[in-house]
């Protein structure tokens, strides 16, 4: 939520706000509108992961978590991360969650009775969330910013003028954070040869074609001729 | 002006909903991963939500490597789970006692 490209996001979204004279007034309404966009879109976030973690069938907990994600994503554009905000919507929403479609709907499982304990934990799992939210909410309620907290920027968000988010972003991870960005790129592809590795299996009752085998066929050891002597057979 | 206490009491929330789904849904592993992409979607809120409040983008290039490794972790996860139901028939949580730990 920060600076003139948001608001330029909002004079289009609220179009009636031109017609407003007042530069202050203009101002309330746009914060207004961005209040309520973010108590829609937190309220959706929370809903939707209650629904994820509660409903019954599998598939409509991925599409919940779908829901949840969009949410987050629309929050990120609302505090000014609008890579994050896009990356969230395409990482999440278009692999990982369609990643969790998959196999939900690939597996062969019982769900329902996988949900038959449910009751049971119902009241330990409301406990410890309870006393971690209230642990949560009491460190909320006294923290405080650290006053030489603003000397310790790491690399300070550019102005908007200067560079926008994902400018921002990719002058400081190509240059101060290349070496994380490399070993992340290393660990994503550690995990594509891993889960190759794990589900790829040769089954043993297809035929299945041998190359190299195929070439190095000899015609001497593949055919023989027989003199086959009449009236009795190999 | 929405406060980064807004958006701490949403991570809060999302992080307590993860961790009830966990115990909620003991007995099945995909729920469980998707309450533990819950949670680092949490942690990412906050991250984010620091970020915009110390006008420091370190928090966001965090969050980018949370995401990565959520998404390699998800990836991983899922063919382990693939693996072991090929191998038992069921992805029950009480059932992985094959290592008796």
């Amino acid at each position: 939520m920060r600076g003139p490209l948001w608001g330029g996001y909002l004079r289009i979204v609220c179009g009636y706000c031109a017609d407003v004279p007042d530069r202050a007034a203009k101002k309330g309404i746009e914060m207004g509108i961005t209040l309520i966009a973010f108590y829609v879109f937190a309220l959706t976030a929370v809903a939707s992961a209650l629904l994820v973690v509660l409903s019954r069938n599998p598939v409509h907990s991925v599409l919940w978590l779908i829901l949840t994600f969009f949410s987050a994503s629309a929050m990120f554009v609302l505090m000014g991360a609008e890579y994050l905000a896009m990356l969230l919507a395409i990482v999440y929403v278009g692999a990982v969650a369609v990643l969790f479609l998959f196999v939900v709907m690939m597996l062969d499982v019982d769900f329902a009775e996988l949900k038959s304990g449910m009751q049971n934990y119902m009241l330990i799992g409301l406990l410890i969330g309870a006393v971690l939210l209230s642990e949560l909410s009491l460190l909320y309620g006294h923290w405080v910013v650290a006053s030489e907290a603003g000397s310790l920027l790491q690399s300070p968000t550019p102005a908007l003028a200067d560079a926008h988010n994902t400018v921002a972003l990719g002058q400081i991870i190509y240059t101060d954070y290349i070496y994380l960005f490399q070993i992340s790129g290393m660990i994503l592809l550690v995990a594509m040869i891993g889960a190759i590795v794990l589900t790829l299996r040769h089954r043993g009752d297809v035929k299945r074609q041998n190359i190299v085998e195929q070439m190095h066929r000899d015609p001497s050891e593949t055919m023989a001729v027989v003199n086959v002597k009449s009236g009795q057979g190999l | 002006m929405i406060s980064v206490e807004h958006y701490l009491v949403v991570g809060a929330l999302l992080f307590v909903i993860g961790i009830f789904g966990i115990f909620l849904n003991r007995k099945n592993v995909i729920v469980i991963l998707m309450s533990i992409e819950l949670m680092l979607l949490a942690v990412n809120i906050n991250m984010v939500a620091f970020s915009t409040h110390l006008n420091d983008l370190t928090g966001q290039v965090f969050a980018l490597f949370i995401l990565t490794v959520a998404a390699a972790e998800a990836a991983i996860g899922l063919a382990i789970l693939v693996c072991f139901f090929r191998v038992r028939g069921t992805i029950a949580v009480e059932d992985i006692n094959v290592m008796k730990g």
